[in-house]
């Protein structure tokens, strides 16, 4: 049962986790897709 | 049946092939070479329309009239040929922002995917886990759980160690929370608004979006610990022979012998495992759009081998639009998504009210002694053996 708790902990850590460092990577769709010359924000 | 089925498409596809080459070249005078009211009702009844006559039709830059005279300034195109050369993605497009999408401004397989999508795949996946579900009902009713048969122990025997619950527990939990919103996304715009309007679904669906792409990686690392804690354990062997030809004595007295997985907890962890990773990987090209093409290169791979020809699929193509990759890895996931979801029910079936002790298995890990020789008599052999060979407190040499 413990290890079944741990585990769903670990999903909800590794969901933020992912969410935060996924933002920064360089792979969202501005940083994709739009240039210099496009302001989006 | 299967048979029968596919003279019937053999048949079907003749058919078709041969009335394309008998049917006379449409009369298309009256338009002046536009396309008629023939063309537009042929494609409205679904028939194949070939547009080549149009999708060509784009203007002739190079006999454009000089830039003083009348119409020059047009280049050679005319409006309806510059919009046709859209139509057809073969207009010469500069965008300024990036990417394999942004010049691409008229995808026509975009309506044949959100037709597939909303049309058969959202039905027969419905049917599918529906289906399944009353089957493991009906199985419950005629069935009912299956007991430990002798008498209960008292003893336990340790199945899976923390490590090993823990990554079970990591692929389960990730993919009932991937299945559910997964299936929210696909049923949002059929089912979900009809029922719960756009307030409702919006909220649901933003949720959803952001609990299924995050949520994946603890899937994916959850598939590669299983493969790796128990691919040894799921290797085929002559015990799985055996005990498939026995039907895993569901409906007989009596249990076949089995090892630490049986031949249907293998079928399962193949499934988990193959399956996994093809959503895994479809999963991945969505993440990241247009960065992971691979549907043009399998196709060309199942063209070379002959499949798609063995599978009546005919010569598949071998160049997509960005779009369309996106939108085969969409459809690719969904399905395989599907079709595992249906297995893990059975699996989840089984694994709790299906029968009695398996639970602890994954629950404390410990399981009772009888069970175990019952579900897993040659495991529990070994289990013995080792205990005997190295008893408990014995200290190690060193």
């Amino acid at each position: 049962m413990k290890a079944m708790l741990v585990a769903f902990v670990a999903i909800a850590v590794i969901a933020v986790g992912s969410n935060l460092i996924l933002g920064q990577v360089g792979f969202s769709s501005e940083d994709r897709a739009a240039g210099p010359s496009v302001r989006l924000d | 049946m299967l048979r029968a089925l596919i003279a019937l498409m053999l048949t079907l596809s003749f058919i078709s092939t041969a009335s394309a080459q008998d049917a006379p070249a449409p009369d298309r005078s009256a338009t002046g070479g536009a396309q008629t009211l023939e063309d537009i009702m042929a494609r409205q009844r679904g028939e194949d329309v070939d547009n080549s006559f149009r999708s060509g039709a784009t203007g002739d830059p190079d006999s454009a009239a000089g830039i003083s005279n009348q119409l020059g300034t047009l280049g050679g195109s005319s409006d309806p040929e510059l919009w046709r050369a859209l139509r057809f993605g073969s207009a010469d497009i500069t965008a300024s922002n990036n990417g394999p999408a942004a010049t691409v401004l008229v995808q026509d397989g975009g309506m044949k995917w959100l037709l597939f999508r909303e049309g058969p795949l959202a039905t027969y996946g419905g049917y599918l886990l529906i289906g399944t579900l009353v089957l493991l009902a009906a199985f419950f009713l005629i069935r009912g759980r299956i007991k430990i048969d002798g008498e209960k122990t008292g003893r336990k025997i340790t199945r899976f160690k923390a490590v090993e619950r823990f990554g079970h527990w990591l692929l389960a939990g990730s993919f009932i929370l991937l299945g559910f919103t997964g299936l929210i996304s696909l049923f949002g715009r059929k089912v979900l608004i009809p029922a719960f309007g756009h307030e409702t679904f919006a909220f649901l669906a933003t949720g959803s979006k952001w609990v299924h792409n995050n949520v994946s990686w603890a899937f994916m690392l959850g598939l590669v610990m299983i493969f790796v804690m128990w691919v040894v354990h799921n290797l085929p062997d002559r015990t799985d022979i055996n005990w498939l030809r026995k039907g895993g004595g569901i409906f007989t007295s009596g249990h076949p012998p089995a090892k630490k997985f049986n031949a249907g907890q293998k079928l399962i962890f193949w499934s988990v495992i193959l399956l996994g990773a093809s959503i895994s990987v479809t999963g991945l090209a969505l993440l990241f759009p247009f960065e992971i093409n691979m549907f043009a290169a399998t196709f060309a791979k199942l063209n070379s081998f002959g499949i798609s020809g063995v599978l009546g699929l005919g010569e598949l193509r071998e160049t997509l639009a960005p779009h369309e990759e996106m939108q085969y890895a969409q459809l690719w996931h969904a399905i395989v998504s599907f079709v595992l979801m249906a297995i893990v029910l059975a699996h989840i079936y089984i694994g709790s009210v299906g029968m009695e002790g398996a639970y602890d298995a994954m629950g404390s890990g410990e399981v009772e002694e009888q069970w175990a020789r019952e579900h897993h008599s040659l495991w529990v052999d070994e289990v013995k053996a080792n205990e005997s060979a190295s008893p408990q407190g014995a200290t190690p040499a060193e």
